[in-house]
């Protein structure tokens, strides 16, 4: 048995992991792609949204390389995503592909029937003890690698050389990819922290580099808004132009909630955000609608200086949360701005648009500068 | 040198059309122009820059370069701007210098319409057509030259219908074909394109305009405001005045000259990059290729001008644009970051 997955974000290294604790053979598949599009968006349906896309493709490169068998996640609820292990396993069973599909929900409310599917991938060899310790560990990577990325959302801004960063965030990621061991998790998120501090230390001789970006809390669909591919990486583009990123849903915080049910938190709890959500939204609405809707109020409140949705297109729950939106933006005078991805998606539209956002956050506080400045040259003249 | 020939330069190039603004240092258009792009913005952004050279004198100065509109990158390489904006900054900082006022700005462009929200001169919200071009102008132009009329008459025969038909504007795919019905149907030419006129602007209003607070004055820019069958159908649509700016087919342009007076003229001393007036009789060429150093496969664009390298970009990694530029520097941080790796 090859075990594989679909990607989203940095998903792949917790998943890899988990597996390989437990001595699964594991396929990762090639990294999302226009070819990995390409090839899911010819098998599936027009209107479905664009994860069931990627899916495919990431389904058609691991097959490639000898996998057999699939495991997702399922769920329960509005959201179209709950039934995509099934879907998939028909449309690639009709495209003549052999996979085994696992879809790891508790069938029909049965935990027993959930235990039975994970017993069937972890095979006969691993004890409980040594499953749940897989698990631990898998979570705790996943923590960490939430943390990396939030010290890379913050650095980008900050630092200069884009293209410093993106390496130190790359090799960062290999290196929590290859641990095995709880030290060395820890080293990687603390050898980031250094090298990052020490850049930043260089500069302030220099008086370079921003001192305090622009923040922007990024909402939306998680795997749009995890995977950096079907976003058009518009964190990184926004670190470029910038600003400082926060994001609604981290990996491990919906881990936390999604498969621990709440007993770990995971990095950046998203147990608050449907009581934030209340004035707005009193209800659950599928997928992340609710968290959207939340996470939006929170970001708001803590001041941050704007707020973009994202979104796969045709995603029912994040529509629901998006006709909120206008409300919130009126109550907290916050700029909201929607972005909707598809296969069609250009980088040049999402780049307009992300250009053009943050000069309506930055040209307010320039123009008060500028003016500022006139005035005490003023002052001094009269 | 006179104090008359000192200009700032503003360069919108579209995808229908490449404008050039020459501003005063006094804020006065000294020159506009108004060129089809025609899928080639590298030779009209060369041959604009020869139609400006001939009309303005020798002595002339360029003290700062403004570019925009979707081909901003290319121009700005080519020209050596000192400012790179998107089109809704330009548009709405030129609305906002022609008439302070201003809290709605309505652009229709060539591929793209956009709706601008300003309050006290600062934009507040803006919204841009996604996944739908109904309702811009290449659809206008299209249908104009079916109905076998030129563009220009496409207003003026609009606004004399006596009972405009009501046509589905929802797609232009179906428009076209609801219009072809009303003319089988035998309605009248004037009709059916008044018609048309109410159905972009529906679509328009309930696409781009959805959720907008739109206050007057309200000024209508781009390429469309030509169309007095638009304005019109606007003013019913929103019982409200439109404002056509005097050079409101070059807006974008304006903006960026405004841009970059500001720039230019924040920093005393900053020197401009424009790269001269004589840029037009230079060679100018772009390559293109796959970059396959990741499973991302970057289409990378690089530009030359007379065998030398002027820039590159599509890379998502920046490992083809930084190319050429401190090239030490980057090796030597690899080196020590490997170093810690190991």
């Amino acid at each position: 048995m090859k075990v594989t997955f679909p990607h989203m974000g940095n998903a792949w290294i917790v998943i890899q992991t988990l597996f390989e604790s437990l001595n699964v053979e594991v396929v990762v598949p090639p990294f999302n792609s226009k070819r990995t599009l390409n090839l899911g968006t010819k098998l599936s349906p027009e209107s479905a949204c664009l994860p069931l896309k990627l899916n495919l493709g990431n389904y058609l490169e691991a097959a490639n390389a000898g996998a057999d068998t699939i495991v997702i996640t399922g769920g329960i609820g509005p959201c179209r995503f709950g039934y995509y292990g099934e879907v998939e396993r028909q449309i690639l069973r009709d495209a003549g592909y052999n996979y085994e599909v696992v879809t790891l929900e508790p069938p029909d409310g049965s935990l027993a029937g959930l235990a039975k599917r994970i017993r069937f991938l972890a095979g006969r060899k691993n004890s409980w003890a040594k499953i749940l310790k897989a698990m631990r560990f898998a979570y705790l990577k996943s923590v960490a690698l939430d943390r990396v990325e939030d010290l890379i959302h913050a650095a980008r801004p900050r630092l200069p050389h884009p293209l410093h960063t993106e390496k130190l965030y790359e090799s960062a990621k290999q290196r929590l990819a290859q641990t095995m061991t709880e030290k060395g998790v820890q080293d990687t998120v603390r050898w980031v922290q250094e090298t990052i501090q020490e850049r930043q230390e260089g500069l302030n001789s220099m008086a370079e580099g921003i001192n305090k970006p622009l923040r922007i809390g990024i909402v939306g669909e998680i795997y749009t808004i995890l995977d950096p591919f079907s976003s058009v990486g518009i964190e990184e583009e926004l670190g470029r132009l910038g600003v400082e990123v926060d994001r609604s849903i981290y990996l491990s915080g919906w881990v936390g909630s999604h498969i621990f049910r709440g007993i770990a938190p995971g990095y950046r709890s998203i147990r608050s955000y449907p009581r934030h959500a209340k004035p707005f939204l009193p209800h659950f609405v599928g997928g992340h609608g609710l968290e959207t809707v939340g996470a939006t109020v929170k970001f708001a409140r803590e001041g941050y200086d704007g707020i973009i949705q994202v979104f796969p297109l045709s995603c029912m729950p994040e529509i629901v949360a998006a006709s909120v939106l206008p409300k919130v933006q009126e109550t907290y005078k916050i700029p909201i701005m929607t972005l909707i991805v598809d296969e069609h998606t250009g980088h040049a539209g999402i780049q307009t648009r992300l250009e053009a956002y943050v000069d309506l956050l930055e040209r307010p506080r320039l123009l008060r500068e500028s003016i500022q400045t006139r005035e005490g040259v003023l002052g001094v003249g009269g | 040198m006179l104090v008359d020939d000192k200009y700032f330069l503003g360069v919108d190039v579209g995808s229908v059309s490449t404008n050039m603004v020459l501003l005063r240092p006094d804020n006065t258009v000294k020159e506009a122009l108004y060129l089809r792009t025609q899928g080639r913005p590298m030779q009209i952004i060369q041959e604009g820059i020869k139609l400006l050279r001939s009309k303005i004198g020798k002595s002339a100065e360029i003290m700062g370069v403004g570019a925009t509109g979707s081909a901003r990158q290319l121009a700005a390489t080519l020209l050596g701007a000192d400012v790179v904006k998107n089109e809704i900054t330009a548009h709405a900082v030129a609305a906002s210098r022609v008439n302070p006022q201003v809290q709605t700005i309505l652009e229709i462009g060539g591929q793209d319409s956009k709706i601008i929200i300003l309050r006290d001169g600062v934009v507040s919200d803006f919204a841009m057509n996604t996944v739908c071009a109904a309702g811009t102008g290449s659809f206008l132009d299209q249908q104009a030259s079916r109905l076998g009329i030129k563009i220009e008459e496409f207003g003026p025969l609009a606004l004399e219908a006596k009972n405009p038909v009501r046509i589905a504007g929802r797609c232009s795919v179906f428009a076209e074909s609801d219009m072809i019905h009303k003319q089988q149907l035998g309605h009248s030419l004037p009709d059916i394109l008044a018609g048309l006129c109410q159905a972009m602007v529906r679509n328009y209003l309930n696409n781009v305009g959805k959720n907008k607070d739109i206050k007057g004055p309200i000024f209508f820019q781009g390429g469309v405001a030509a169309n007095p069958g638009i304005c019109k159908a606007f003013e019913e649509e929103l019982g409200q005045p439109i404002i056509v700016p005097e050079n409101y087919d070059v807006m974008g342009a304006l903006g960026a000259a405004y841009l970059a007076q500001e720039k230019v003229g924040s920093r005393p001393g900053t020197r401009t990059q424009f790269r001269g007036l004589d840029l037009g009789e230079t060679h100018f060429l772009a390559k293109s290729f796959d970059c396959t150093g990741c499973a991302n496969r970057c289409e990378v664009v690089e530009i030359t001008q007379d065998g030398r390298s002027l820039a590159r970009w599509g890379d998502r990694c920046g490992k083809w644009s930084v190319a050429g530029v401190a090239d030490t520097a980057i090796s030597g941080l690899e080196q020590k970051e490997e170093q810690q790796g190991a």
